[in-house]
């Protein structure tokens, strides 16, 4: 293979890092710019609002409130239509559900002025009990959504009156009886945070109307045709008025899978005609768009005592705040895509509530509810094995899923028909992992001095390729007239380098040189529909998409160079340069296209493919650390992280390197420093870097990355996903640790140096 | 107000306002590679150098700059193209929003510290956050840009 499986450099590499102007803020120019008044409290009503004072301040160009807007209901979630969220948002509502939720769009020739006017809004409101804690959610009292119009695609299990936006459960086997059979008992609740995104560039977009009288709308999004949906409906507009153009984007990580600032703009440039532009600063980002969904999981094993897993149970609950974008469905993948890794137990249950609370919205986020269960079972399993006296990595060898096996929570799985889980080295992955951290010389604890002592933990995950039969992608070649192509993508480059990976397939295919392929991604104008970048999607849906398109387009390079050359189609090949006969003659790509472009016999060939997977092949991680622990601070530093990663053939491995490097950062923020923290009264007091500490530099220790490859049948080259599964290993493999080094379970996250000295205190 | 400064070789005279800040200052006059990712002087992005020093433009007043000699990357490509080759070789930059500010730091760092350790460049590089690589690949990039350096 000339591409495939060889680190190339990122095409956009050079370009972003040396500071072109790109991302969407750099491109649009004297648009009117517009502020959002919001909500200081956490529930009410608005009983009156005046603008008039504002409206005449000069450099005010217009401002809406909730009875300027359209009256349909719709959800942010960027998902396939129809949504599993409910729509339970208008653009402007007369009810404020959140401190943060928008009460009025200002738009102004300037920042300055919308500040300004913003100042002069006179609102009162109906203060009502805001309801913070999940817990207390459904027995509160306050009915955070008791409107009526508000609408379900699918039965969720929503149930307003008592703050419930979706329910789910499932289940394998009889749990009671294996329970009841058991020889051993854990029962234990863990508590995962809200975690923010902290990606890079804000949230941004801006929008004109183009010469054809069209709105065009460029944001910083994981999901332009998404985008161009969840507009037209808020807006009440056709689709076909709508362009959405996604250019350079400086970090998603799940956030900018949620339509959050795209209709500010689009609104007023649709009633006004004039370009205007939003950039959420800091702040806003943190305190108004969204955050990982807080949980509660109550996990319950049964096993015997030479640590056979027969039955695992999880009651969970989650929050998902003012707005249930993505609540269900990250509810639901919470338990789907954890419980078939220990799909020797027998039975196994999984289910609960996620509650409607008046806080920010809670949304998609790398991992997507499976970073929360990895963190309750794995802890779980973790303390079955403490309480059996057995390794932790024996007890997992013993329960693991393995290939050729099959589970009826894979996704894809239909009644009695279980998917099998075609590529998978997971046991080989901690065999590895084991190694690398050197666990038989550490485990489970080293006494450093008197008072520091180092642990080790470990913890294994999977996620999933996509979504079966629901994710889409179509890709597009086209031969251009000098004999290059241009790749027409609808997935999005967020940073993470698929436009590179899947043009290092395309060029696989076609036997060509990167260069000589144009990435075209994304423009709803001109790409071919994407679901777009999100639930480990881009690389296995896009790639296989890819191929397909690649492989359609040389079969037509073929039968038009063999019609040149007089030859039938099965006498000729292709070698990237020249179609050539068996007997000599050939001619070149160039010739071809240049002959294509001339004349009454001229013809485009535009290669294409479209792929949509009925099951959703999961890549795996064991991922190990060191910690060293400080008994009279309970200060935990990190010392080692080691990741071994089945993400099957690995497309590119430099940037899956990064991808895995990031992510375990990502997840060790989750795990020792990030809360989302709220006051009594709903306040996000969040809602800085200075207060919502991602990691630096000096707090993430080393980080080693192996990969043990597996082949997918079903993949692209046999490649898996790797985007989402590296952030979900480091909550239950530095809690472990910490276990291991002091004896403390810390059960809620993050796991803060407090948390350690108290139990450390509680265990004297 | 008007102030005279030294924009990357050029001599210039900027209208700001008493209260903005240097790095909206400098977007609005075209200087795009700065960007913004905090407003509390706490992420790196909108690093700049006055006087050849790396600064945090968007809590610098622009009116601080005055006289001064302001360097943005996009007056030191050549430099920064070659750090970036050296950060693209590994894969280590991702989004790249944060890759300016981050450059602008490690050149400066390559100015001021003679041989540096690798706890030397952490620390150096501290007040440049990054939320896509994980910096260790960024390290690793470093150590090779300043072997060969």
């Amino acid at each position: 293979m000339d591409f495939v499986s060889k680190s190339v450099k990122k095409i956009d590499g050079m370009d972003i890092a040396t500071g072109k102007p790109l991302y969407t803020d750099d491109l649009c120019h004297n648009p009117l710019v517009i502020k959002i008044l919001r909500s200081p409290h956490a529930f009410g009503k608005i009983i009156n609002i005046d603008t008039k004072k504002a409206k005449t301040l000069p450099g005010v160009e217009c401002i809406f409130t909730h009875e300027d807007v359209p009256k349909e209901r719709f959800t942010l979630a960027g998902q396939s239509y129809p949504e599993p969220s409910p729509y339970d948002r208008l653009i402007l509502d007369e009810y404020v559900r959140y401190v943060g939720d928008e009460v009025a769009i200002v738009a102004a020739v300037d920042e300055k002025t919308a500040l300004r006017a913003m100042k002069l809004i006179k609102v009162d409101y109906e203060v009502f009990e805001p309801v913070i804690d999940f817990e207390e959610a459904h027995t509160h009292g306050s009915t955070i959504h008791p409107e009526d119009d508000l609408k379900v695609n699918f039965p969720i299990g929503t149930d307003t009156d008592n703050n419930i936006a979706a329910s789910y459960e499932v289940y394998t086997g009889n749990v009671e009886e294996e329970l009841e059979k058991s020889e051993v008992i854990i029962e234990k609740s863990y508590y995962t945070q809200a975690q923010a995104h902290g990606m890079m560039e804000t949230y941004r977009a801006y929008s004109y109307m183009d010469h054809n009288n069209r709105l065009t709308i460029v944001s910083s999004t994981q999901i332009p045709f998404h985008v161009r949906r969840i507009v037209a409906k808020a807006l009440q507009i056709p689709q076909s008025k709508i362009r959405v153009i996604k250019p350079r984007i400086g970090g998603g990580f799940g956030g900018k899978q949620t339509a959050s600032v795209e209709i500010f703009p689009a609104l007023v440039t649709l009633k006004t005609g004039k370009a205007a532009k939003i950039v959420y600063d800091r702040k806003e980002t943190f305190s108004c768009s969204t955050a990982r969904h807080p949980m509660k999981m109550t996990v319950k094993i049964g096993a015997d005592t030479d640590g056979t897993i027969n039955v695992i149970d999880i009651k969970a609950l989650s929050d998902t705040g003012a707005y249930g974008e993505h609540a269900w469905t990250v509810f639901s993948v919470a338990g789907n895509k954890v419980l078939p890794l220990y799909n020797k137990a027998k039975a196994l249950r999984y289910g609960g509530n996620v509650l409607y609370t008046n806080k920010m919205p809670s949304g998609a986020l790398r991992g997507y509810g499976v970073t929360q269960g990895i963190f309750s079972l794995e802890s779980a399993i973790n303390e079955l094995a403490s309480q059996l006296n057995m390794d932790p990595t024996i007890l997992r060898e013993k329960n693991l899923i393995r290939e050729g096996d099959s589970h009826p929570l894979l996704c894809g799985s239909t009644d009695n028909n279980p998917v099998t889980l075609t590529s998978c080295t997971l046991h080989e992955c901690i065999r590895r992992g084991k190694e690398l951290i050197k666990w038989d010389e550490k485990y489970p604890a080293q006494v450093i001095s008197d008072s520091k002592v180092r642990g080790v933990g470990m913890a294994i995950t999977m996620q999933g390729s996509g979504i079966a039969n629901i994710d889409t992608a179509s890709a597009l070649i086209k031969l251009n007239d000098n004999g290059f192509y241009t790749l027409l993508l609808g997935s999005t480059d967020m940073g993470t380098g698929c436009d590179t990976i899947l043009c290092q397939m395309a060029a696989e295919v076609l036997s060509t040189d990167m260069d000589k392929i144009i990435v075209h991604s994304a423009d709803t104008d001109i790409s071919p529909y994407d679901t777009g970048s999100y639930a480990s999607s881009t690389t296995y849906v896009t790639g296989n998409a890819v191929i397909k398109a690649a492989t359609d387009l040389k079969e037509q390079i073929l039968k038009v160079g063999a019609e040149y050359l007089y030859e039938s189609v099965e006498n000729v090949s292709f070698d990237g340069i020249y179609v050539k006969t068996n007997s000599g003659k050939e001619i070149s790509l160039d010739e071809i296209s240049q002959n294509l472009a001339l004349g009454p016999q001229g013809e485009t060939l535009m290669g294409k493919g479209t792929f949509g997977g009925d099951t959703s092949p999961p890549p795996f991680i064991a991922g190990f650390c060191e910690v060293e622990v400080d008994k009279e601070t309970g200060k935990i530093d990190l010392i080692d992280y080691v990741a071994v990663v089945d993400c099957g053939t690995v497309i590119n491995p430099n940037l899956a390197r990064i991808q895995v490097e990031g992510g375990i950062v990502q997840g060790i923020g989750m795990a020792m420093y990030e809360n989302v923290a709220h006051a009594k009264n709903g306040q996000m007091i969040t809602n800085t870097f200075m207060q919502y500490k991602i990691p630096c530099r000096k707090d993430i220790g080393n980080i080693t990355v192996d990969f043990q490859s597996s082949y997918e049948p079903t993949g692209p080259f046999g490649a898996k996903s790797i985007g989402e599964v590296v952030i979900n290993t480091p909550p239950p493999a530095i809690a472990h640790a910490v276990y291991n080094a002091v004896g403390v379970n810390v059960r809620s996250l993050p796991i803060t140096p407090e948390k350690v000295l108290m139990g450390i205190l509680e265990n004297k | 107000m008007e102030i005279k400064v030294t924009i990357n070789n050029e001599d210039k005279i900027l209208n700001i306002e008493y209260d903005e800040f240097l790095s909206e200052v400098l977007r609005k006059y075209g200087y795009l590679s700065v960007k913004k990712g905090c407003d509390t002087g706490s992420c790196g992005l909108c690093t700049i150098w006055i006087d050849a020093k790396p600064i945090l433009s968007c809590s610098t007043l622009a009116i601080k700059a005055n006289g001064k000699n302001i360097t943005t990357i996009e007056g030191v490509q050549k430099e920064a193209t070659e750090f970036a080759e050296f950060l693209v070789n590994e894969g280590a930059e991702q989004c790249g929003f944060c890759s300016p500010g981050f450059i602008m730091t490690v050149l400066a760092m390559k100015r001021e510290l003679k041989n540096p350790t690798k706890d030397d460049i952490i620390h150096y590089l501290t007040g440049n956050l990054c939320r896509c690589t994980g910096y260790v690949g960024q390290l690793r990039a470093i150590l090779k840009y300043m072997e060969v350096v």
